[in-house]
């Protein structure tokens, strides 16, 4: 295997959520390491998209540290996130419904874009030969994910399996160094989750990118991830390799048991 | 460039197709010879480029022990590299055996071990997977090359080769060894092997066809020639490699005239990239272009009022005169100026949107196109037109010559091709593009060449008073009436069946007096138009027997009478008497295939007191037939069957009709 499993980049420790007086995360510490696959899995209400949020900086939780790559951080915000290499997806997908794939996958990579409004206005010069430059990238991107036929289809218009694709597309314009997936495979048929399954690996095989991932079909989570973190009521019941996970009495009461 | 247009190879020494590889790399070093789309650019290899290209990959190959007159399989859809492995395997001598890459991996067995393959060059990691699991059946397999590395990052199989690093090792062995090529080059003869094709073995299993560089040459000759093609022609190479016209078109005619081939994005850009290249030379079977024209349609229905009466209003002009202007024939000068004013408004901008603008040439063979599908493309200017041919002849017999189209044949015997009716109607070919030989099958090759040297193509034709060749029919379908004239059941049905009251249709005559049909009525069309009639029915045996269903389809076929009349060969052919069966023919009573074809011979015989009747001058017959319904039961339906007489037509009378 020319990936291997590295040091550690991201470590939360002791995170702590509320909104008033819910808790959504309780003291839950884990790590993720450079180059692995780590799924995050937990029944509804869990808070596994808050944990997510928490860490590109969407939420700033009350207490707990958050160490990305040997850097201490209280409060964070996305674009902060964004800029440091960290990109996601959503689980409801948040693209722009009325404009192109190309262009979608284009807004992924707006944060790199240097040259100035007035530049860009204009189309002129440097601003156009960045852009030459990002389209390359992109391209780079539509040719990985094999969407090259939808390049000019407004988004709206294409079936929910390929616009989750599309998203991934989004996020990875931003050759981001750790992908952040909510339910990547959510509402796919079988042939699609299989197709996103190969996406996901070969991303993280060809690129080396680091991925965190929310996922409900158990099949997807135990073939693909490195280790597993269960969350249950907001609090980590289980954290290890798939096959441990499985077996842990108390994952299985709270969520293989039951709803499998 | 400008002093190399519009000029078509001289044959003098160029008889190999590496020679001609390297003539165009002398003499249009920077023009075109292909392009490909990637990353969503269109990325251009002139022909000095495909050429250094085609040198790395032969280095490459004999590096790894290629000799000459080995196989080398190639597999995948229309990509530059792999029509540059194509070239590079003929410098080498050897044979370049092309698979159709949606094969499954069991058929692509056999084909490896029937050709005996050592070397194969595929596309990605698709093919690349299917070598693998059929290894172990083609143990000779030596060496797997493939073109696209994406996703091959773990594959440790030393039986496997990226194009890349292939080149790579050619390119230095070609520095080192700079006179190799063009030794290897010279050693080719024209009538080495230049490809193996397998046809597709619908009867028995696939046999490889082997042709020399000497036919398809003579073969892409002729087609540039007819058609007057020059080195500006753009094509959109995406159809199989494997198939006998891909490589007509995309190779041999490229090699011969120097033109661009375009290899689209991938098999879902294909009607993007048609747009984006707007290709002059354009193949396509038929449907592909009544697809499109259903795209066309749909999208005209939901437009406005406004232009839907536009776009209607001259459709009409153009099915007026529209194919009329285009074979140059005498329009009257109102219908020319409207159809002026059309190609502006209209036709134009369609053309613009299916990608034809540029279109000189347009091909369509494979199977028959419907009459009003190939009217409508000619209509608004589209030169698109029939060709006739097989693998066995590189797919090049007979075309049809600019402004003289005719709907229902494949046009004159191409050039230096010769075309010869055996006594039965078969069509024999001779010329210089029939193949050598089916690949290590001697007996099929002399079954299929007779001793005068003719190549029997199987179908049954015969030639118009204008010279044209019009198939009709499988050869042993073919019979005989008793007065001795040609009778060809397919053509007759497939005739009525055109009308779209008429769903099937049962042709006899073969050692009769005259012809008869069987007809089975289309229940939905005719229960349209009887509800229409306020004409009240039961079901389909009801509705078949009522008279005036039988007048309506005693219409349809004195149409058809018409039509066989005006053609001398066929005028004795004029159906004389026909009834409509009780019940519709079906394939779990056996009477068809399972893809619908008419089993002659059974229908003849279960059916053989409605023959007798037909031929015996009785007006009615009564038949009680056994049928399986779906759940298996059995039943009977009875009924007493009218049968009627048509009137037939002397052969002047139907040509002043037609």
């Amino acid at each position: 295997m020319a990936r291997e499993i590295g040091d550690v980049i991201l470590d939360l420790q002791n995170i702590s959520l509320r909104f008033g007086g819910v808790k959504a995360l309780t003291d839950i510490s884990f790590d993720v390491r450079e180059h692995e696959i780590r799924a995050i899995i937990g029944p509804n209400g869990a808070g596994k998209s808050s944990m997510l949020n928490v860490i590109n900086g969407v939420y700033h939780p009350q207490e707990g540290t958050i160490v990305f790559r040997g850097q201490e951080r209280r409060e964070m915000e996305p674009h902060m996130a964004a800029s440091q290499g960290i990109a996601r997806t959503f689980q409801n997908i948040a693209l722009f419904k009325g404009m192109t794939v190309l262009d979608n996958i284009m807004t992924g990579r707006n944060l790199m874009m240097k040259t100035n409004f007035l530049h860009h206005a204009m189309f002129w010069g440097p601003a156009q030969r960045e852009e030459i430059e990002h389209r390359k990238k992109v391209e780079e991107v539509i040719d990985f994910l094999e969407i090259q036929n939808i390049r000019k289809t407004p988004v709206g218009r294409l079936p929910y399996g390929l616009q989750k694709r599309v998203e991934l597309a989004r996020a990875l314009a931003a050759e981001p160094s750790l992908l952040l997936l909510d339910e990547p495979m959510a509402g796919m048929n079988v042939e699609e989750k299989q197709d996103m399954c190969r996406f996901v690996l070969d991303v993280n095989d060809q690129f080396g990118t680091t991925i965190v991932l929310i996922e409900h079909d158990m099949g997807v989570v135990m073939d693909i991830s490195d280790r597993v973190v269960v969350l249950d009521y907001g609090k980590k019941i289980g954290d290890g390799p798939p096959d441990e996970v499985k077996n842990d009495p108390k994952v299985i009461e709270a969520y293989l048991g039951t709803s499998h | 460039m400008s002093d190399q247009t519009g000029q078509t190879v001289p044959a003098a020494g160029l008889d190999t197709f590496p020679r001609l590889l390297m003539h165009h790399a002398k003499v249009r070093p920077n023009r075109p010879a292909m392009r490909e789309k990637e990353y969503g650019i269109w990325q251009t290899y002139t022909w000095a480029e495909v050429a250094e290209n085609v040198r790395a990959i032969a280095c490459g190959l004999a590096q790894l022990g290629f000799k000459r007159g080995d196989r080398l399989a190639i597999i995948g859809d229309n990509r530059p590299r792999l029509y540059w492995s194509v070239a590079a395997c003929q410098v080498l001598g050897g044979i370049p055996v092309m698979l159709y890459q949606d094969a499954v991996a069991e058929e692509m067995a056999y084909v490896l071990q029937d050709a005996e393959i050592k070397f194969a060059v595929v596309e990605d990691q698709e093919q690349v997977d299917k070598m693998l699991e059929i290894h172990d059946q083609v143990p000779f397999l030596e060496h797997v090359v493939y073109d696209d590395p994406r996703g091959m990052r773990h594959y440790t199989q030393t039986l496997l080769m990226g194009l890349d690093e292939l080149q790579e090792m050619g390119r230095i062995h070609d520095r080192n060894q700079s006179d190799f090529i063009e030794s290897e080059i010279a050693k080719g003869a024209t009538d080495d092997i230049s490809i193996m094709l397998y046809t597709s073995g619908t009867t028995g299993k696939p046999k490889g066809v082997c042709q020399t560089h000497g036919a398809f040459i003579a073969a892409a000759q002729g087609g540039t020639q007819f058609d007057k093609l020059t080195d500006q022609e753009d094509i959109l190479s995406y159809l199989p490699m494997a198939w006998v016209g891909d490589h007509l078109f995309s190779f041999a005619q490229a090699m011969v005239a120097g033109f661009t081939i375009n290899c689209p994005e991938s098999g879902e850009t294909v009607m993007t990239d048609l747009r984006e290249i707007g290709p002059t030379y354009y193949f396509a079977p038929p449907r592909v272009f009544e697809n499109l024209l259903t795209q066309v349609m749909i999208r005209m229905e939901d437009a406005g009022w406004f232009k839907r009466a536009i776009f209607s209003h001259f459709m009409k002009v153009a099915r007026r005169c529209g194919a009329e202007i285009l074979d140059g024939k005498p329009v009257s000068f109102a219908d020319r100026l409207q159809y002026q004013l059309g190609s502006l408004l209209v036709y134009g901008p369609l053309k613009n949107v299916l990608g034809m603008s540029r279109i000189r040439v347009a091909y369509t063979a494979g199977a028959a196109i419907g009459p009003d599908l190939f009217r409508f493309y000619r209509s608004i200017g589209i030169n698109l037109k029939q060709l006739y041919g097989q693998t066995e002849t590189c797919a090049y017999v007979c075309l049809q010559p600019d402004g003289e189209i005719k709907l229902d044949s494949v046009g004159k015997p191409a050039p230096f091709v010769e075309v010869k009716l055996a006594d039965n109607g078969e069509i024999l070919v001779k010329g210089p593009m029939l193949l050598k030989a089916y690949y290590k099958r001697p007996g099929a090759t002399a079954e299929s060449i007779n001793e005068d040297g003719y190549f029997m193509t199987g179908d049954a034709g015969f030639f118009d008073e204008d010279g044209h060749l019009k198939i009709i029919d499988r050869a042993k379908d073919v019979g005989k009436l008793n007065d001795g004239s040609m009778f060809a059941p397919n053509y007759i049905e497939n005739k009525l069946k055109f009308f779209q009251h008429i769903k099937e249709a049962v042709a006899f005559g073969n050692g009769r007096d005259f012809v008869t049909a069987f007809i089975n009525i289309d229940l939905e069309a005719v229960g349209n138009w009887a509800e229409r009639k306020g004409l009240a029915y039961s079901g389909y045996t009801d509705l078949a027997q009522q008279g005036t269903v039988y007048d309506l389809i005693r219409e349809g076929i004195e149409q058809v009478n018409v039509d066989l009349a005006a053609d001398p060969m066929m005028s004795a052919s004029q159906i004389r008497r026909f009834l409509i069966l009780h019940k519709e023919l079906d394939a779990d009573d056996g009477e068809l295939t399972r893809t619908r074809k008419v089993r002659r011979n059974f229908i003849s015989e279960r059916y053989k007191v409605l023959i007798d009747a037909l031929y015996g001058g009785a007006d009615s017959q009564y038949i009680e037939t056994e049928v399986k319904y779906e759940d298996g039961r059995t039943g009977k339906i009875a009924a007493t069957l009218r049968i009627q007489d048509v009137k037939t037509f002397s052969p002047q009378a139907a040509r002043k009709a037609a």
